[in-house]
């Protein structure tokens, strides 16, 4: 049925962290139901280029396969996305795949989200439960609360939010959108309260919430649809209760 | 920013947009508008301002000081962004793209529109009256020149307006945001109307 039908993709790639990036053109096999990641497998079986050159085979992340890990991350067709779920029949051909801007590669695809993950040890992005001694069951969370926390929580620092962002850039400091959301859910939970002012303080400072210039690409890009300007409001009414609080002082001050 | 007061910095800068420098700009434009009722009823009010009591004292830090402060950060604010309408055209992302070319262009207009007729005049003792302001704005190009700094100020404001309701969590959810929206909306028409009729009537009047 689909017999000698062709999907072509033209991949940046980049041989490693210092390389210059260069693009390669392939063509591809079409298969029912492909998906980004199943046309990268076609092209690591057999890495071949649109000129018929041998080549080496595309390097990229991937994990869970359903949009959860957010490994996958990439610019398609210059939307930043998850590869997993980029269905082949639902885009535009020649496919542009590139690795995200906002984040050093490390090879062709493959990128380095470390600074996520060094922006949410800075924001205490835990509940404090480990102790000396047995803490006892933590306080009940109103069902309401526990709703809006949900969404939040399926954050999976995939970096989309990042490469959307004019503010977070190499010019920048700004940590981004998705530690600063996971402070409110973080800061929401009875027993990760205990260091919301910690993360609050971690926040007004250099890099922190003050530097989102309210483009709201983030909540527009977010896959999982994450209220992530509505995080960043609610932090900056925060934010200036904590700042009255910090200069003018409170008996109250958590 | 290596000192940790960028938070400081930024609230400031928000804050001193709209006091004291977007209550300036809506004065100055709604002062300013007595244009149409006649070079009379115009040189009165300029007269009137110019002899407030503590003029300078309030010049300095009414205006001046703020206006710096907004005006040297701001220019660090807006290079620091990569902007990408391209790939995200996006409401939103628009306006923050536009909120920084406005902020560029208000302050060109703002510096020349300062020498022009603050500076200057003091220097030279020329009168700011109606007559000065007929005589630039009979310029085709300063008249276009004006209208696009005029309009870019109170666009900056208006939107100014609207990022500082998110920025000080006073709109919170989606809901709230898109109302403002449109209350910083007909903030803009209403003010580019006054400023904008203002500016056509030194242009129009016979001297």
């Amino acid at each position: 049925m689909s017999e000698g039908k062709t999907v072509t993709l033209i991949i940046k790639r980049q041989d490693g962290p210092d390389s210059t990036p260069y693009t390669e053109e392939f063509k591809i096999p079409y298969r029912e139901n492909m998906n980004v990641i199943s046309a990268l497998m076609e092209i690591r079986r057999n890495p071949v280029n649109a000129k018929g050159e041998n080549t080496t085979p595309v390097q990229w992340e991937m994990g869970c396969l359903e949009e959860v890990c957010g490994a996958c991350s990439m610019n398609i067709n210059g939307k930043p996305r998850q590869a997993c779920t980029a269905l082949i029949d639902q885009l535009e051909q020649p496919i542009r795949l590139e690795p995200m801007s906002t984040f050093p590669v490390v090879r062709d695809l493959a990128v380095d989200r470390t600074r996520m993950f060094d922006s949410l040890k800075r924001v205490k992005a835990w509940i404090p439960i480990d102790g000396t001694y047995d803490l006892g069951p933590g306080p009940r969370m109103a069902e309401s609360k526990r709703q809006w926390a949900y969404e939040l929580s399926k954050c999976m620092t995939c970096g989309v939010c990042l490469e959307a962002c004019p503010n977070v850039n190499s010019n920048s400091n700004f940590i981004g959108p998705a530690p600063l959301s996971q402070v409110r859910l973080f800061n929401a939970h009875p027993t990760g309260a205990f260091h919301k002012k910690e993360r609050m303080e971690t926040i007004m400072g250099d890099g922190g919430l003050a530097n989102c210039g309210n483009s709201q690409n983030c909540v527009q890009s977010c896959p999982k649809g994450i209220p992530l300007t509505t995080s960043i409001a609610a932090l900056n009414r925060e934010a200036t209760a904590q700042s009255f609080k910090n200069f003018f002082g409170s008996d109250y001050n958590v | 920013m290596s000192d940790n007061r960028e938070f400081f910095y930024r609230r400031l800068h928000s804050l001193l947009g709209v006091i004291p420098v977007g209550i300036f700009l809506t004065q100055h434009l709604i002062v300013n508008n007595f244009a149409r009722y006649g070079a009379e009823s115009f040189n009165r009010a300029a007269a009137f301002m110019e002899n407030l009591p503590f003029r300078y004292f309030l010049e300095v830090f009414v205006i001046f000081l703020p206006l710096l402060f907004h005006a040297i950060y701001g220019v660090y604010i807006a290079f620091t962004a990569k902007n990408n309408v391209s790939r995200f055209g996006f409401f939103r992302n628009w306006m923050f793209y536009l909120q920084r070319i406005t902020g560029i262009i208000t302050l060109i207009f703002v510096v020349w529109h300062t020498w022009e007729t603050r500076i200057a005049t003091a220097i030279n003792g020329t009168e700011v009256n109606f007559a000065l302001m007929q005589g630039i704005l009979d310029n085709p190009f300063m008249l276009t020149f004006y209208i696009v700094g005029v309009v870019s100020a109170v666009f900056h404001f208006a939107n100014g307006l609207w990022s500082f309701a998110v920025s000080w969590g006073i709109t919170v959810t989606p809901r709230s945001q898109v109302v403002f929206t449109y209350i910083t909306l007909f903030v803009f028409v209403a003010l580019s109307y006054i400023s904008v009729s203002t500016l056509l009537t030194f242009a129009t009047t016979q001297g």
